[in-house]
């Protein structure tokens, strides 16, 4: 027996061996294994909960229970209900316009900063103060910036002798809309500027003076070199930009809570408030799992339609 | 958001305490008439709303102390904004992990109920001992003849107003009919005083004078059976009256939250808004000399009576509740029923400064009534108001109807002109109907 013992111990550590040693050599059982704690991540914090919304929004669940499962009857109920398409039609709205100013504002921004301006660090370092600063300070800044009765721009307006009233900010829903996205510009601008600042920069010096000894114009470098050298971080950057306005929630919350009237009731805010205060989680699920076509739809267009590879190649689309 | 956290641990001499401390062994001797017994070395985490005036929360931990140290357990108390206390209680349900005790707001426990530890000893003990619970409480705290929750009182929504406005508009006190009570806002517009009430997202502010406005022409929501009722002629009523109480408000009262009406009035902006009694606090303990002057000429008055004849008020009520996953629950409820005994709940009255108003109607003599005169409004906030689910019953549709702001959105409609007030009726009632269908 002990020297059967002895004679099968080297075999097995041999086959242990060996085993070890195609899991060594194999690039994609080891890449899998490496993969696995980021996997685990983002199963855990990621699909999970996603997964567990989107059942969630075929159930009738409220506080307190898990809830049967109803099928599509929260997204009809959502299709008859005029608050909800006033949500939508809201967070299209505030997407739509928000992000088209920053993504302006912060080119022209991007591309100021880009030129030898004195203090260039010290400048670029205070550019980027809104978008540090926490959300919900700079919502509360707004809060008192748009006060009807404390406003700083009414009280500055009264001072010059401008206007004689107040200034009913979040008062009525143009006004109010136009008051959440101006607030949403003023945060999201550093994000667009700094991003795009750091594509400029990648830009190597030749191509332009190149172009410039062949007499292009300010206008066709920026058109025919600035620009499409751009665009693969633009494709990125507005894509990360549309997903956080469409997603916002924070500002309308300090804001506006989404009223008056719910002219400001974003899907995202108005998720919360059927969800959590009012307690219908599945509705609140599929409202907010109805957002994800109008992301997948948002990503798609800034993806494909601003990465145009060919374009980039100094070839036609 | 801002937590407010104190640890409260038991001293090593708590037997000492228990000892000397006479106050404790009468309290004792009561609750072991109820049989509740704290668990050895029980551990309590209770979360409730951050206080509106600082002797509330001062009074509540100390108190909380004293009972910890006498009973040899461990109580923690966190403070959080009281609207976010409610998704803090809707997901310790959900999850069925968190505080032991939640104190929320209106029917959130009648959200759960299934959840919650049944506390019908401890509030037919309170209720036999303090000549019962007004009835109010009752619709609040009870869920199918067993009580579910305790009812803390609530805070109390009166006209808080500068007297020598009202006078200066012609006067002598607040109206106690509606008809007169618009007559007084448009003397008041008329002198550049002007009244205000949030028409905003305010879920405190706006719900309550919304409500009221609603309750006093004989609208509501639905009826006792449940049924939407809201589309109706009473309601119109209501929404043409509150067009014309608007007209003569402070401009911006559309966009404004909870904190809002403080700030306009505390600054001068407005003389007449609806709110707790932390306007006039906050100014009698104001170091500046303008904020003391001010807190002189601060009176408070109820809601007047409308067409309905009756006080129809809405304030926001508090509720403490126990979860069924706590492992301590007799600690728990020994801890409520502490906390609610005369000798503990009308000094923290006191120290409130009568923010909350009593649910036991023997602590209608609290001293806190009648020390300041300017507090008395307040006293009888609980007996005459109803309750948010009013006239049906109170559940999930009932806080959904208050979340989704429906019947503050209708008299916001009305008042921005965006609905005639029939429309307005008419598509808050659809609302409702949605939420009652559900």
């Amino acid at each position: 027996m002990t020297v059967a013992a002895h004679g099968y111990a080297p075999a097995a550590s041999d086959r242990w061996r060996r085993l070890a040693l195609a899991f060594s050599d194999s690039r994609n059982l080891l890449g899998l294994v490496f993969m696995l704690p980021a996997a685990a991540l983002l199963i855990v914090f990621l699909a999970y909960p996603l997964g567990l919304g989107l059942w969630l929004g075929f159930t009738d669940a409220n506080l307190g229970s898990t809830g049967r499962f109803t099928g599509i009857a929260n997204y009809l109920s959502l299709a008859g209900d005029p608050v909800y398409w006033l949500s939508v039609s809201n967070t299209i709205l505030y997407t739509v316009i928000a992000s088209a100013a920053k993504f302006f504002l912060g080119l022209w921004l991007a591309l100021l900063l880009n030129q030898n301006v004195p203090f260039k660090a010290f400048v670029r370092a205070i550019v980027l103060l809104p978008w540090i600063v926490p959300t919900v300070l700079s919502a509360i800044a707004f809060w008192w910036i748009y006060d009807t009765q404390f406003s700083v721009i009414t009280w500055a307006l009264k001072g010059l002798g401008l206007i004689d009233g107040s200034i009913d900010f979040l008062g009525n829903g143009t006004n109010a809309r136009i008051s959440v996205i101006v607030a949403n510009v003023w945060r999201g601008i550093p994000f667009v500027a700094i991003s795009l600042l750091a594509g400029l920069q990648t830009i190597p010096g030749s191509l332009y003076e190149a172009a410039t000894l062949d007499g292009a114009s300010s206008y066709q470098r920026f058109r025919y070199i600035t620009l499409p050298m751009l665009t693969p971080i633009i494709a990125v950057v507005m894509t990360f930009s549309v997903l956080f306005t469409f997603t916002d929630f924070q500002l309308i919350y300090v804001l506006t809570r989404g009223g008056p009237v719910n002219t400001t009731h974003l899907m995202a805010t108005l998720a919360f408030q059927r969800a959590i205060p009012g307690g219908r989680l599945g509705e609140g699920a599929a409202l907010a799992s109805s957002m994800i076509p109008f992301l997948v739809a948002a990503v798609m267009f800034s993806y494909y339609g601003l990465q145009r590879r060919k374009w980039q190649q100094g070839t036609r689309d | 958001m801002t937590n407010r956290r104190d640890v409260i641990k038991l001293g090593a001499g708590a037997g000492l305490v228990l000892g000397a401390g006479g106050l404790i062994k009468p309290r004792r001797a009561a609750a072991q008439s109820l049989n509740l017994k704290p668990e050895p070395g029980a551990k309590l985490r209770v979360l409730r709303w951050k206080r509106f005036v600082q002797g509330d929360e001062v009074n509540w931990l100390a108190t909380t102390k004293k009972y910890a140290d006498a009973n040899n357990i461990e109580i923690r108390v966190d403070s959080e904004n009281w609207e976010d206390v409610r998704p803090k209680a809707a997901v310790a349900a959900q999850v069925g992990s968190g505080p032991d005790i939640i104190i929320g707001t209106n029917d959130d426990p009648q959200k759960f109920p299934s959840k919650l530890v049944d506390v019908s000893d401890v509030a037919e003990y309170l209720g036999a001992k303090y000549g019962g619970w007004y009835d109010v409480c009752k619709r609040y705290g009870q869920r199918d003849g067993k009580w579910i929750a305790l009812p803390m009182g609530a805070a109390g929504a009166c006209l808080v107003h500068r007297k020598s406005h009202i006078q200066k508009a012609g006067f002598e006190e607040i109206p106690k009919d509606t008809a007169n009570f618009l007559k007084l806002c448009q003397a008041l517009h008329k002198n550049g005083t002007p009244a205000g009430f949030a028409l905003g997202h305010a879920t405190g502010d706006g719900n309550t004078w919304c409500h009221w406005a609603l309750w006093s022409h004989g609208g509501m929501v639905v009826n006792p059976k449940n049924e939407v009722v809201l589309d109706s002629p009473e309601t119109v009523a209501a929404l043409e009256y509150v067009k014309q109480l608007y007209a003569t408000f402070v401009p911006g009262t559309l966009s404004w939250l909870d904190p809002s009406n403080n700030k306009a009035f505390l600054s001068g902006e407005c003389s007449l808004t609806n709110n707790g009694i932390s306007v006039y606090y906050a100014a009698k303990t104001s170091d500046a000399p303008a904020m003391q002057e001010m807190a002189k000429d601060i009176y408070h008055a109820n809601f007047p009576v409308g067409p309905v004849g009756r006080p129809t008020e809405f304030n926001l009520m508090f509720q403490a509740f126990v979860f069924q996953y706590t492992k301590f629950p007799n600690a728990a409820k020994d801890y409520l029923r502490f906390m609610w005994e005369r000798e503990q709940f009308v000094p923290w009255m006191e120290a409130s400064i009568g923010y909350v108003s009593h649910p036991l109607k023997a602590y209608e003599d609290a001293p806190v009534w009648t020390a300041d005169p300017k507090a008395t409004p307040y006293r009888d906030s609980v007996k005459v108001m109803l309750d948010n689910g009013y006239s049906g019953t109170l559940g999930e549709a009932s806080a959904a109807v208050i979340s989704d702001f429906v019947v503050v959105d209708m008299f916001a409609s009305v008042c921005a002109g965006s609905a005639s007030p029939k429309e307005a009726a008419k598509a808050a009632a659809e609302k409702a109907k949605r939420i009652y269908k559900a």
